[in-house]
């Protein structure tokens, strides 16, 4: 039997909790990205941990469409960036700012 | 009926599966860090396999072969790679100075807002019912019951339910990645005359 289930939420928050003062914190755009993965990855860990303590296929079923949703994000993510980077020449958020008034 | 499952999960854990989540809990948190931490974004993509990979073992841990095997197909192999591949398409891979803070007092605002809210969740953790509604609502995980010849286990359970409840939801993804190839192929075409933006006329333009 494994351990119990407390142990990985507590992991998976703290997980979750690195990945977001990461994405508050970095400037470049590919390792905000990164941040972002990570917390998925946290959410996911949460919903196989649930699955596993309730007996229900369905939290591993949408781990499966998370899965999905992060490829897609990240395809379309890194789409935006190359396109960006033509433009301007960096990936650094802050210089992102032909929209300030 | 409902603290049942929960009561099943706190029998005694034996030594090796103790030994499993730690090593996996210490390559995960390495690996989160180090991707917040690396100046070099290819170290960074590589700190996040790493990160992926000890979910995977938890998740094996946890009876999720098939996710652990997606994780490792999907995450490792597709996802950390084309980020490798913008990396090095774009040459950003070299080291950039994080030690200069642009925004003063932003990052302990960071840390102290996001270790609170981590405080919030683990209390949260700590004091909550977690079943509100019906104990099982899609079906049981039943892995490793298999009689011989027969289509069984965890994998096979996820593609019934991936089949039946969740159908809509499948077909939805499978629009969504036409959606984000078609979407990702427009982005990266060149339009076919580049208009002369006088705003942009300084910035320097990359060969195709």
């Amino acid at each position: 039997m494994s351990l119990s289930g407390a142990w990985y939420l507590g992991l998976s928050a703290i997980v979750f909790t690195i990945g977001a003062i990461g994405l508050l914190v970095r400037r470049n755009v590919l390792i905000m990205f990164m941040c972002i993965e990570l917390m998925l990855n946290a959410a996911n860990l949460t919903f196989v941990t649930f699955a596993r303590m309730l007996g229900d296929i369905g939290g591993q079923a949408v781990v499966f469409f998370v899965l999905v949703v992060a490829a897609a994000e990240v395809v379309v993510g890194l789409g935006i960036v190359v396109t960006n980077f033509r433009r301007r020449a960096t990936t650094v958020a802050d210089d992102l700012d032909a929209l300030k008034g | 009926m409902i603290h049942a499952a929960l009561l099943l999960a706190s029998t005694r854990p034996t030594w090796p599966d103790i030994l499993v989540f730690a090593a996996s809990a210490a390559v995960i948190l390495v690996g989160s860090v180090g991707v917040v931490t690396s100046r070099n974004p290819v170290h960074a993509a590589l700190s996040l396999v790493m990160t992926l990979f000890g979910v995977a073992v938890l998740f094996i841990e946890q009876e999720a072969d098939f996710l652990a095997a997606v994780q490792i197909i999907v995450y490792a192999g597709a996802i950390v790679v084309l980020f490798l591949f913008v990396i090095m398409f774009l040459g950003v891979d070299r080291d950039e100075d994080i030690v200069i803070e642009p925004l003063a007092g932003q990052r302990p605002l960071a840390v102290v807002l996001s270790v609170i809210t981590l405080a919030g969740v683990l209390a949260m953790a700590a004091t909550a019912h977690w079943v509100t509604g019906a104990h099982q609502v899609v079906g049981p995980i039943q892995g490793h019951v298999a009689g011989p010849g027969s289509p069984s286990g965890e994998p096979a359970q996820l593609g019934k339910q991936l089949f039946t409840t969740y159908l809509f939801a499948f077909e939805a993804t499978a629009a969504l990645l036409v959606i984000a190839v078609v979407g990702a192929v427009v982005l990266a075409r060149r339009p076919p005359t580049v208009h002369a933006d006088p705003e942009d006329s300084d910035q320097s333009e990359l060969p195709a």
